[in-house]
């Protein structure tokens, strides 16, 4: 085995000395807090220089800030209806904030924030204490009847169990999810790599034999593009899913 | 029996659920695809549930995945 393909999420401290200690135990500044900087200087600055001169006709920078801004605008009206564009805000900064981790982990030698179980758990409870929060102050004590669908008493002494178990996997489900493609996306690269370093090692034919895996590299990198994205989109919309429910209850279809 | 060798046995295992992910994305794509070339217009509006049964689907095959790689890499 030339290298090990899981190294690259290991959390190494940048600063050999902990920056400050909570409660006794120290904390680190690692290569992980320095890349959820980046992400966030990156992209919050990105967003405002670009529509900051406010030009009519569009440049491409400023294209690309209101597309996706249109396009969050869209998902959060379409899943949860009017009401729920009030927490635009808060799904727009959830969805830009893993779609540039996911991007900007797709940056060979850089590290992915969101193949971290840590993060991804961190904002996939955020998700699920705001739906809560959402629920109890627009229904009250009325938010439990989430748990009770419409079905005959007898069936609901089995369906109010599951109904508990599903909203309480939801935080597991919602990281698991992001973290799992991640992580998987990322160790399948570093295999390949691996054996493109291993063939081209033994020299000779397998030097022309190393040159399929590495064309399939750059294939699973574009579909590792894709999978960047579509995560990033599944996470919002399933936030906005999750807030729909918390909004409406069982009344809206 | 080895542990080494278990914990071989056992990742190897675990990957089986991968086979279900590739049923069930081929169903996701095969259903929308017969879905879409009946009725085309109604095909650019299910794009979202497409993306998301596909992302859906491919998660539950994933956790396999992740227990295969925490029983090799822990």
């Amino acid at each position: 085995m030339a290298m090990n393909p899981m190294e690259q999420f290991a959390i190494k401290p940048l600063i050999s000395e902990p920056v400050l200690h909570i409660a006794g135990h120290p904390i680190y500044f690692t290569n992980q807090a320095l890349l959820m900087i980046i992400v966030a200087i990156a992209s919050s600055l990105f967003l405002t220089l670009a529509v900051k001169p406010g030009r009519l006709v569009p440049t491409r920078g400023q294209s690309m800030a209101e597309l996706s801004y249109e396009f969050v605008a869209n998902m959060i009206h379409s899943a949860t209806g009017e009401d729920g564009l009030k927490f635009f805000p808060f799904v727009f900064t959830l969805f830009i904030f893993v779609l540039c981790s996911n991007f900007f982990g797709m940056v060979p030698g850089s590290f992915t924030v969101t193949s971290q179980i840590a993060v991804t758990l961190a904002l996939a409870c955020l998700v699920v204490g705001l739906v809560i929060v959402v629920g109890f102050m627009k229904h009250g004590i009325g938010f439990l009847k989430l748990f009770v669908p419409h079905a005959p008493w007898y069936l609901l002494i089995l369906l109010i169990p599951i109904e508990v178990i599903s909203f309480l996997t939801r935080p597991i489900s919602l990281s698991v999810r992001l973290f799992a493609n991640m992580l998987a996306g990322h160790t399948m690269l570093a295999v390949f790599a691996g054996f493109v370093v291993s063939l081209g090692a033994a020299g000779g034919i397998y030097m022309g034999v190393a040159l399929a895996p590495l064309l399939l590299i750059v294939a699973i990198m574009l579909l590792e593009l894709l999978v960047a994205f579509l995560q990033a989109y599944v996470f919002a919309i399933l936030t906005c899913i999750y807030l729909n429910e918390a909004l409406h209850l069982h009344d809206h279809h | 029996m080895e542990v080494a060798a278990a914990k071989m046995i056992g990742a190897g295992i675990a990957c089986i659920a991968l086979v279900g992910a590739g049923i069930g994305i081929g169903n996701v794509f095969g259903s929308y695809l017969s879905g879409a070339l009946r009725n085309p217009g109604a095909a650019a509006s299910q794009t979202t549930n497409l993306l998301l049964g596909f992302a859906l689907c491919e998660a539950t095959g994933l956790f396999g995945l992740v227990i295969a790689l925490i029983i090799l890499f822990t």
